[in-house]
């Protein structure tokens, strides 16, 4: 699939832009601060309903408007469809398929498969564990769209259960105290609801673990030959799953990586249970997808504190090739196609080793979009059309 | 800001639900130019849904006197209950005219995020009515979102021992619908719901 045409409106820097794009390779050519990362990211924003760069989406829209409108064509074969998606801070997101009536935000996800490299992904090395966990998510949903209802309910239920049990653990703080007003029956009373909530948390948990499994099965050959290509003998690259219900493949209960769904559901709850106390006496909820790790090893070694600068930066790339990989291998049995590539900023960060395999690894792909500062930093492999980012506007040189 | 008394209007409009700034600003101003006569049969009606209304003391339900029409009615089955979140959610049932049994309303569901446990449900209500055997099914029909699924699954739990039929509302397709527009969640229910076609 590709992108034929993007148009913004109110979208970071842009008041409107019109930005027509082919398959095969195009570069984003401009100095820093002139809006070549923009482009990329609203592609990126539309495969995936957020920006690799903010966690929020106010900073997405243009200073002084209210909204900003992201509008994409995308070929897909013979098939065209068309997205219309108008972000709206602190209210509701709008989307249109096919200039058809309103559909849900989430309907637009699937459409649109993208992997996106960046700066940032160092931090999936570097970073904190929800790094590495947004990263799996975000594959998942690309992967299966369904997904993304999932996780929103288990983010649901886990606000729902992290209230409850920080009102009980405030609630037993003052109850012991002389003259506060006695609030034990209370305590009990939503205690007695925790066991639902539990069981919510356990059967949305599960299903989102049995994805990452399947997932870190799936991309653990991928990356490790990924890794290959970009630096030669450095690996083997191992994939780690840390499960805080102990579903990891070396280092947890035996047996329960890969378990199914039903499986899984009973380690959440089991585990849960033994963490009670604790959960009550802290007020949060200790146990789930959302305390999981992806351990990333370099042989023997944990690639976190382990790893050079330079091989940080290959085990990146390698993730988001194995990425790439995967959603090829399953674009051509399936009807999701072939992802968009981007590169945002990336050949400037990398050895021009790195840099010419990366470049050799993605330059047949249906669809590579480049952004780079200066014309030099772009491997000669990746020939295709230029355009100039200059103030907010781009142009085909 | 408008001056005195009409920005009093919009501010208290604004804090119904459903209303925001500008539908307040609207509605307002569509009262200060409505016939004196519509507006005093307004203020009238809001006067005596607070006075005259109460709840129904066994269902919970909006009524005129001390019980309420369904509770009233003798023709209605005393043996199944259908437990819903809100009055609102009877007036969808009964619009249906398949149920012929009671209603018990909750009055919200369990969410500990707008500090709602069960001590602020009508659930004891609902166990004391539970207590005597007369009742043999309970039908649960809270909202089909992750709270109404809590809740309902407390109450299952906690009518458990009691021995009673315990059953839920199906979730699936809408009817006259087309298969394809159907989101995920609702046809991934379908098909965990299906059942077998006699013929």
């Amino acid at each position: 699939m590709h992108v034929s045409h993007l148009s913004l409106a109110d979208f970071r820097s842009y008041a409107r832009v019109e930005v027509p794009l082919d398959p095969g390779v195009t570069t984003f050519i401009g100095s820093n601060g002139q809006g070549k990362t923009n482009l990329v990211e609203a592609i990126g924003y539309l495969a995936t309903l957020s920006s690799h760069r903010v966690a929020a989406d106010a900073p997405l829209v243009r200073l002084g408007a209210d909204r900003a409108v992201i509008r994409a064509a995308i070929t897909h074969g013979e098939r065209q469809q068309l997205i219309e998606f108008e972000i709206n801070p602190g209210k509701a997101n709008r989307a249109r398929i096919n200039r058809s009536s309103q559909v849900r935000p989430r309907d637009v996800l699937g459409i649109l498969r993208t992997v996106l490299f960046a700066p940032e992904d160092l931090a999936l090395i570097k970073g904190d564990p929800s790094e590495r966990r947004r990263f799996l998510d975000e594959l998942i949903i690309v992967r299966s769209p369904r997904m993304a209802g999932v996780r929103q309910d288990y983010d649901r239920v886990l606000k729902q259960r992290n209230t409850l049990l920080k009102s009980a653990a405030l609630a037993r703080r003052h109850g012991g105290r002389r003259g506060a007003p006695t609030t034990t029956k209370s305590i009990e009373a939503d205690l007695s609801t925790l066991d639902v909530w539990d069981q919510h948390l356990a059967r949305t948990g599960a299903e989102l673990l049995t994805q990452r499994h399947a997932l870190i099965a799936a991309l653990q050959p991928l990356t490790d030959k990924a890794y290959e290509q970009l630096a030669p003998g450095g690996g083997p690259v191992g994939l780690d799953y840390r499960g805080s219900a102990g579903d990891s493949p070396h280092h947890g209960v035996p047996g329960t990586f890969g378990a199914s769904r039903e499986q899984l559901y009973e380690l959440l709850l089991g585990a849960l249970a033994d963490a009670r106390k604790q959960e009550i006496e802290r007020g949060v909820t200790l146990v789930g997808p959302h305390r999981d790790d992806l351990l990333l090893k370099l042989g023997e070694l944990p690639a976190k504190g382990y790893a050079s600068h330079g091989e940080s930066w290959s085990l990146a790339l390698a993730l988001r090739l194995a990425s790439y990989d995967l959603l090829r291998a399953e674009g051509e049995s399936g009807e999701g196609g072939e992802p968009v590539l981007i590169l945002d900023d990336v050949f400037a960060e990398l050895d021009t080793r790195r840099r010419d395999r990366l470049a050799e690894l993605v330059a047949p792909g249906e669809q590579v979009l480049v952004t780079a500062a200066v014309d030099e930093d772009v491997p000669g492999v990746l020939t295709g059309a230029r355009c100039t980012v200059y103030n907010g506007r781009v142009e085909r040189t | 800001m408008y001056e005195g008394v009409v920005q009093d209007l919009i501010d208290e409009l604004g804090r119904l639900p459903g209303v925001g700034p500008k539908s307040a600003q609207r509605i307002a101003f569509h009262i200060l130019q409505a016939d004196p006569a519509d507006v005093r049969r307004l203020t009238h009606v809001l006067a005596e849904v607070k006075d005259k209304v109460r709840f129904c003391t066994v269902c919970g339900n909006v009524a005129q006197a001390e019980r309420c029409r369904v509770c009233q009615d003798p023709r209605r089955d005393p043996a199944v209950i259908c437990v819903v979140e809100e009055p609102k959610d009877v007036v969808a049932i009964e619009r249906t005219r398949e149920f012929r049994g009671r209603y018990h309303i909750l009055g919200g569901a369990i969410s500990p995020i707008e500090g709602v446990g069960p001590d602020d449900l009508r659930i004891r209500e609902l166990l004391a009515r539970l207590a005597d055997g007369t009742v043999t099914e309970l039908i649960l029909a809270t909202d089909p979102n992750l709270e109404g699924e809590a809740t309902a699954t407390y109450l299952a739990r906690m009518v458990k021992p009691m021995g009673l039929k315990v059953t839920r509302l199906a979730s699936g397709l809408p009817v006259g619908g087309d298969l394809e527009y159907a989101d995920e969640v609702t046809l991934g229910r379908a098909f965990e719901g299906r059942r077998l076609l006699d013929v």
